[in-house]
């Protein structure tokens, strides 16, 4: 479903992705851990074009992530942000109607009617005519996801969705992601959350230094990583957690 | 103290005529700017180099030149090339443009307080560039530039009395001709002076209330 072949991406003379070679297959979800900085949302990002990546290819479903591409791609990727990012000068409805609406020229009536929905499966149907900055983080966030499903897309980007949130705000975030995981989403997910990679994730990529430097399955990596660096960045995190 | 309060008895139905016609001139030049600044930005934004030329020609020329000879231009050079235009079509035409490039520096201020994140979001919802300005961009540019359009506007007000010099009937010109009529130039300047102030208080009070929700967002 999602692939990338060698990608590079350099900010000025920095290079931030060193050739990575990554598949996403449908219906997977895929966790992407590492330090930061060490180019996992860059990664994301370069998915659906917010960045150009400099050298090898990107293709969503076949089609390659390009100008030309582009609009294909976002009709069929959707993307969660760390800070939410809804339009504070549209209630909670509204914003989820948006690009069905003003994008894909949906009828308001039938975008409202299965906006509606959305928010009822993201338990934020009773904020329908709120906006967003009468919201906590995670209702927000709820919203964001609610948005990106408007879409009705093949994939979900999510940049680190929940390091936003309060500590007591994550869970209700990561029960609605936990439910789409189950319905068979395909998700692509950049994340702290190791408890939730190791539950939910049916494989987990470490990135260390704009490389992948280890992927399989969530428990093999997360539990007995193969490579030095994942280890200690384990040791790290969980430590910190624990 | 009672001769002012007979004068202003005497002056006040004709000048509180001039101050609707000020107040008209104030509210139509000021959609006209506003509605070009924005044509400004947008240009100064656009992808083909000739646009973003002419916007920076246009800015650059008007800028450097004063209100007052602006107005004499449109009304009493245009006729010359065969465009007669009444007064106050002049008036709101000439303070509208001298304005548009005080409102474009204002709304490209208000576009750049616009969160990044924002714009993001809008690209990844599939958004073209035309749907992203109309939808994202402008909505918030224009409410992060309101306090400063406000500001705009207060200046406008009283910049409107430049127009009395191509017969229109503002305020200051319908108290010009009283003064020269009644030589009670006293009495008839500080009337003209009080409604002025009268006019951008409320204006100035709006200002600062913007400001204030500006900040809280």
């Amino acid at each position: 479903m999602i692939t990338l072949r060698g990608v590079t991406k350099r900010f000025g003379d920095r290079t931030v992705l060193k050739g990575v070679d990554l598949d996403v297959a449908k219906g997977e979800v895929l966790c992407l851990i590492g330090g930061s900085g060490s180019g996992k949302s860059t990664m994301l990002r370069c998915i659906n074009g917010l960045e150009r990546h400099d050298e090898g290819e990107i293709t969503v479903g076949g089609v390659r992530v390009d100008a030309a591409g582009l609009p294909a791609i976002r009709r069929r990727v959707a993307m969660v942000f760390q800070r939410f990012n809804l339009f504070p000068h549209r209630t909670v409805l509204d914003n989820v109607i948006e690009a069905p609406v003003y994008v894909h020229g949906e009828a308001p009536d039938q975008a409202r009617a299965r906006a509606m929905d959305l928010l009822a499966r993201v338990d934020m149907a009773d904020h329908a005519h709120s906006l967003p900055s009468a919201l906590s983080g995670g209702q927000q966030q709820r919203v964001g996801i609610a948005r990106a499903l408007a879409l009705r897309p093949e994939a979900i980007l999510f940049d680190e969705p929940t390091s936003a949130l309060d500590p007591e705000r994550v869970g209700e975030v990561l029960r609605v992601m936990r439910e789409l995981a189950e319905e068979g989403m395909t998700m692509l997910i950049v994340t702290h959350e190791i408890g939730f990679a190791r539950e939910v994730a049916d494989r987990v990529a470490f990135v260390d230094q704009g490389v992948i430097a280890e992927q399989g399955a969530a428990r093999d990596v997360l539990t007995a990583p193969q490579a030095a660096r994942t280890a200690q960045f384990l040791a790290r995190v969980l430590h910190k957690d624990g | 103290m009672i001769g002012f309060v007979n004068d202003a008895q005497a002056f006040l139905p004709v000048l509180l005529r001039g101050l609707l016609v000020t107040l008209e001139l104030t509210v139509c030049a000021l959609s006209l700017s506003l509605a070009l600044g924005v044509v400004w930005v947008v240009m100064g934004r656009a992808r083909f180099a000739p646009w973003r030329w002419v916007s920076r020609t246009v800015i650059t020329v008007v800028r450097g030149i004063p209100i007052i000879v602006q107005l004499f231009f449109i009304y009493f050079v245009l006729p010359d090339w065969g465009l007669d235009l009444p007064p106050f079509l002049a008036g709101v035409i000439g303070l509208g443009l001298a304005y548009s490039v005080y409102q474009a520096e204002n709304i490209r201020g208000g576009i750049g307080a616009v969160d990044k994140g924002l714009i993001e979001a809008g690209e990844a919802l599939g958004m073209n560039r035309m749907t992203l300005w109309r939808r994202v961009v402008l909505p918030l540019g224009l409410r992060h530039a309101l306090p400063s359009i406000g500001n705009t506007m207060v200046m406008l007000l009283k910049d409107t009395s430049i127009a009395s010099t191509i017969t229109i009937a503002e305020l200051t010109r319908e108290g010009q001709l009283l003064a020269i009529s009644t030589f009670k130039n006293g009495s008839v300047y500080a009337l003209i002076a009080l409604l002025y102030l009268a006019a951008s208080l409320p204006l100035s009070g709006l200002v600062r209330t913007l400001e204030r929700k500006g900040r809280l967002a």
